[in-house]
């Protein structure tokens, strides 16, 4: 059904730790491999090692520049895959009944061969969280690795999302966002937790931690002003350097 | 948004073919007989064949019969489910009309009101999305009835209306493009609410996630047919309203009816082509593109 249930008995979801995540992508690599291996439709590669290589991802890894007014910029590695909302609108655009919030844990899932691959859910994503399969022709989307997370054939410690299992910085956890004293939640609370894109009225259940503030460093050093200014126009051997080494 | 072609296709004929629909419904012209057929068959052919186009853009279109199932919540749904009901009740009513030469006009009010409701929800597909501000406006749905009415009229052969339905449409469209063209500002969606980084600074996009494209760029950033968008605007309202009304207000003529017909859906394709390709996904901030 596509109409959202009422209330889900779990909010199952990730945190994601802006300040630790070293953009390596190495939890874009471990979802494409999972996923493609397990659940589901692999997720195709068209032209994979020709020029224009392109393929169906269900996270990817964005980088972004922060420049304040003053001081240096920051940077921030910023993985992105479905926030699992609580109002989803994906889930109530799906005319077949398809796409469905679960019940139970909150996860958003696709039941792949309801699907027409109208592709109205990523239209109404504003995250970019599903993408259709051009092999395929179904939509694509991070299921929390539903086959994973509840599968009593892996060891305990591997029943976690293949993007948390893998990610050598711990910046990325996973939790139950509903109870307010899961490990998850207080991380949430401590950290300052946000949602993206607010305003859209999704409210996600995956929540991203700010990086944290950076030290400042007002100058360089107490006698900089002082330093005699480097020559601009150079003489004699330096002249002679100069002048050879622009020659090429 | 990329403008594919089976939608701008599926979009304007399918609004041509259900506007002559609510024109039939409603008796006008009074036709019966062999013209009768004439008539509905012009319509039933924009309209099944906007729809069929619409299916080409399926992934899987083997499995289009289950878009039925969600009406409760979902437009493309109930599109599907109005589509059809008006194409059933119109064919009852044309078949009482062309054989037996009988207006069953309860049957044709309710056929009419239902191919009103058809575009009404097909435009409720785009009006839904808050993730396009452009599209999330009454203007859509205002501008997919007014086009509808206006191109239903133009093939009805109803001259006044057809004047008097033009020249709304074509006000519709440039309110639309003037309400649009704000849209995004408005919405207050920007690249700091989209990484909840803009308290730190300005955010720009540093590195995309892959070197290549990928299925969001391809279906959400459109980039390229922005460039002409004035002139191209110019063209859209010229031929979507203005020659068809200049058409129609000299003496009747069956050559300019048939061209301002021509005119109008050249100028309404355009306009909806332009109604795609102006429009920008949220999703492209993430790409530090819009």
């Amino acid at each position: 059904m596509t109409q959202l249930p009422a209330h889900t008995d779990k909010k199952l979801g990730l945190v994601i730790d802006l300040d630790t995540c070293v953009g390596c992508h190495a939890c874009v690599i471990s979802c494409k491999g999972w996923n493609t291996e397990n659940y589901g439709a692999p997720l195709s590669d068209q032209d994979p090692y020709g020029a224009a290589p392109s393929g169906t991802f269900l996270n990817r890894v964005h980088s972004y520049e922060m420049q304040p007014d003053h001081g240096a910029a920051q940077l921030a590695h910023f993985p992105k895959s479905c926030l699992h909302c609580e109002d989803a609108p994906c889930v109530t655009v799906c005319p077949t009944g398809a796409s469905y919030k679960r019940v139970e844990d909150g996860i958003v899932l696709v039941n792949e061969s309801d699907c027409i691959g109208c592709g109205l859910c990523a239209w109404a994503c504003p995250y970019g969280a599903r993408e259709l399969d051009a092999a395929e022709g179904v939509m694509k989307k991070c299921t929390l690795c539903v086959d994973r997370i509840y599968n009593e054939n892996l060891a305990p410690e591997d029943r976690e999302p293949a993007c948390v299992r893998t990610c050598p910085a711990g910046a990325r956890h996973f939790g139950d966002l509903g109870d307010p004293d899961s490990a998850v939640s207080q991380l949430v609370d401590r950290r300052g937790g946000m949602d993206l894109m607010p305003e859209q009225g999704t409210r996600p259940v995956n929540k991203y931690l700010p990086p944290r503030p950076k030290d400042r460093l007002h100058e360089t050093d107490v006698l900089a002003p002082f330093l005699a200014p480097v020559a601009e126009d150079p003489k004699g051997f330096f002249a002679w350097l100069d002048k050879t080494l622009e020659k090429r | 948004m990329h403008p594919a072609p089976s939608v701008i296709v599926f979009t304007t004929f399918s609004g041509l073919g259900f506007g002559l629909l609510v024109f039939l419904g409603l008796g006008y012209p009074a036709v019966s007989g062999w013209s009768a057929f004439a008539f509905f068959m012009i319509a039933y052919l924009c309209a099944v064949g906007g729809l069929m186009a619409s299916t080409f853009h399926l992934g899987r279109p083997e499995r289009a019969l289950k878009a039925f199932t969600q009406w409760r919540s979902s437009w493309l749904s109930r599109e599907a489910w109005c589509a059809v009901a008006a194409l059933l009740t119109m064919s009852l009513y044309a078949a009482a009309l062309v054989f037996w030469d009988t207006r069953i006009a309860a049957l044709g009010w309710i056929g009419a009101a239902l191919s009103l409701s058809t575009v009404a929800t097909t435009s409720m597909i785009y009006a839904q999305l808050k993730t396009v501000p452009r599209w999330h406006s009454p203007a859509t749905p205002a501008l997919f009835l007014a086009c509808a009415l206006a191109g239903g009229a133009l093939l009805a052969g109803q001259v006044t209306w057809a004047i008097w339905l033009l020249s709304v449409a074509g006000a519709v469209q440039l309110a639309a493009w003037i309400i649009g063209d704000s849209a995004f500002t408005r919405s207050g969606t920007t690249m700091a609410t989209a990484t909840g980084l803009g308290s730190i600074g300005s955010v720009r996009a540093f590195e995309p996630p892959h070197t290549g494209t990928n299925y969001l760029l391809r279906e959400f950033v459109h980039v390229v047919g922005r460039r002409h968008r004035t002139k191209l605007r110019i063209i859209a309202i010229g031929l979507m309203a203005i020659v068809p009304i200049a058409c129609l207000l000299v003496p009747f003529s069956h050559w300019l009816a048939g061209l301002a017909v021509l005119s109008h859906v050249g100028g309404v394709l355009t306009a909806r082509w332009l109604f795609f390709a102006e429009a920008e996904h949220v999703v492209g901030l993430y790409y530090g593109k819009r």
